[in-house]
């Protein structure tokens, strides 16, 4: 019984962590309709940067400063694309390769880096005391649903509308006398400032950071993504909000099972991953090319008859 | 109002596919002038409105608008002064956005209460629910509800509505009631001509319907080849049937005019 409560309460504070993840392919991906393939570069640069600057003894310094780096590395996506007439995927594949070397150099040119006894935003909470047992479980709530209810005023906000018309329809942003250029920019570095904060979070929970970290970051946040959207539902930007809370936690949950049962080997998940996200993408083109069979079926059946 | 000298564009210059597109045209509108314009197929009509909302940049000439040199101001710089309709409907407007939100981002054009991190207030919400009773479709009830639930003709309404609801100096209108059925038509030129009437708002209007172009507003343009052939208003205007209007474009071209949408309309 107590093992299954460990595995529930690691499920859940994981959950909390990576749905930061999922908010940030909310903006990008849902919102802006960009597919934003740094993600998974943001994400490690957020750990490293957190780590690097936690190890130096600013465990809540060490967030901030992750999300700014976050936010310059989805500045430069957006300025290739919006500026420079790359083409939206690639920008964040170039973007994401330049990180790898970034992100070395972040961790002092070694490809993963640890917290010794240096204390990281987690020890700082619970030698207060406050949250007992659970602090982890409460800090990494807490963050998350910081930064949802953040982001969901900011939707509300003139600048929030903006980028929001910008994913819809261009042409009516420019006729509301807003630049796309800058609304895409905008929505890539709160993206991206998202996603290293995701990375900066886990990085101290888990005391340490590695290039490995980050791989198939971008379609396990689509996963969360599609399965909170499948539950909570679609309309309302509020609701999209929770939605990846919710989507991430089970997501994580998921996880654990796998992980404990074996029900298939753990190192499968990634592919499950992938066909789960590239299925749900497709749901809509395989819905209507089997309703297209079965016109023509229909069709062939009343020409022989 | 608006002062268009001798401007020219080329697409594709150097290119098997190279069209000369408008070719030295020359316009002048007064303030509270309301001109229609009517051509062939690919006579410059919607480049013309293109060019003078900043969609591209020409190659020689000048803009100005009040006074004011507009030839290199791109186009969202420019709408803070320009409203502007597409035929297509669904242009105008961001469907998964609630009508509210559309409005309010119409609403940016404005110079007060335009703070990027500011909300929607509640008096924003009054004047919107107002300005929309003037429609007449109930849409003041359906604030809340996404755009793309609203028809075609309810669309071009709502564009309409938020191309004036900060008064532009200068209302482009590219066929904007061509996509809709004949009765939506008549309401949404109907509501077009309330609008402009009452503020007073100078309007360049794209059109293949003759008849329309010579009963709304004040002048009537001809393009043909990317330049204006003929342009009548006043008197002159006054008594021109269509049969006028075709007999003086083929004096002016030495051409019949061809527009398949004309021939195909009343």
């Amino acid at each position: 019984m107590g093992s299954i409560l460990l595995i529930s309460q690691t499920a859940l504070e994981l959950g909390f962590q990576y749905a930061l993840v999922a908010m940030a392919l909310f903006l990008s991906y849902r919102i802006l309709d960009i597919a934003d393939l740094t993600t998974d570069g943001s994400f490690v640069l957020g750990a490293a940067v957190s780590v690097t600057v936690t190890a130096a003894g600013h465990p809540v310094l060490a967030l901030p400063a992750a999300m700014l780096a976050g936010a310059c590395a989805g500045f430069v996506t957006a300025f290739l694309q919006t500026r420079m007439g790359v083409p939206s995927i690639l920008a964040g594949i170039i973007t994401n390769t330049g990180l790898y070397t970034v992100n070395l150099m972040a961790m002092g040119w070694k490809s993963s880096a640890s917290l010794m006894r240096t204390d990281t935003v987690f020890t700082l909470l619970r030698d207060t005391g406050v949250g007992g047992d659970w602090y982890e479980l409460l800090l990494s709530a807490a963050v998350t649903i910081l930064a949802g209810v953040l982001l969901y005023l900011f939707l509300g906000t003139r600048l929030g509308l903006s980028v929001r018309a910008t994913g819809d329809n261009r042409d009516m942003v420019r006729a509301s006398s807003v630049n796309p250029t800058f609304t895409v920019t905008v929505g890539l570095c709160f993206a991206n400032a998202l996603t290293a904060l995701s990375g900066g979070v886990v990085g101290q929970y888990q005391r340490t950071v590695d290039m490995g970290s980050g791989t198939g970051i971008v379609v396990i946040g689509l996963a969360c993504l599609i399965i909170g959207e499948t539950v909570v539902g679609r309309r309302g930007m509020g609701r999209g909000v929770i939605a990846v809370v919710v989507g991430s936690v089970i997501y994580r949950f998921i996880y654990a099972i796998v992980f404990y049962t074996k029900v298939v080997p753990v190192d499968c998940l990634k592919l499950l991953t992938a066909a789960v996200v590239a299925l749900a993408i497709a749901a809509p083109t395989l819905k209507a090319g089997a309703g297209f069979q079965k016109r023509k079926l229909a069709a062939g059946r009343k020409g022989e008859g | 109002m608006l002062n268009i000298k001798d401007i020219s564009k080329t697409f594709n210059p150097g290119t098997v596919n190279e069209k000369t597109a408008l070719s030295h045209l020359s316009l002048h509108l007064e303030p509270g002038d309301f001109a229609s314009i009517i051509g062939s197929n690919g006579a410059g009509k919607s480049t013309l409105l293109n060019a003078v909302a900043g969609s591209f940049y020409v190659d020689s000439g000048s803009i100005a608008l009040d006074g004011r040199d507009i030839t290199f101001l791109p186009d969202h710089r420019r709408s803070v002064v320009i409203g502007r309709l597409f035929q297509d409907p669904l242009r105008g407007t961001a469907p998964s956005m609630t009508i509210e939100e559309n409005l309010a981002l119409a609403y940016l054009r404005s110079s007060e209460g335009t703070a990027p991190f500011s909300r929607i207030r509640k008096k924003d919400k009054e004047f919107f629910a107002e300005k929309l009773k003037l429609l007449g479709m109930g849409l003041e009830d359906r604030m809340r509800q996404p755009v793309g639930l609203l028809s075609g003709g309810q669309r071009q309404a709502l564009t309409l509505l938020m191309a004036t609801l900060v008064t532009p100096k200068l209302l482009l209108l590219d066929e904007h009631t061509a996509a809709l059925d004949p009765g939506t038509a008549e309401k949404v030129l109907e509501l077009t001509r309330t609008i402009v009437a009452e503020n007073r708002i100078t309007c360049l209007m794209v059109t293949h319907n003759m008849k329309q172009a010579l009963e709304l507003g004040s002048r009537t343009l001809m393009m043909a080849e990317g330049s204006i052939v003929l342009d009548v208003s006043g008197g002159e205007r006054a008594g021109m049937t269509v049969d006028d209007l075709l007999r003086r474009f083929k004096a002016g071209t030495g051409k019949d005019l061809d527009n398949d949408r004309i021939l195909l309309s009343d």
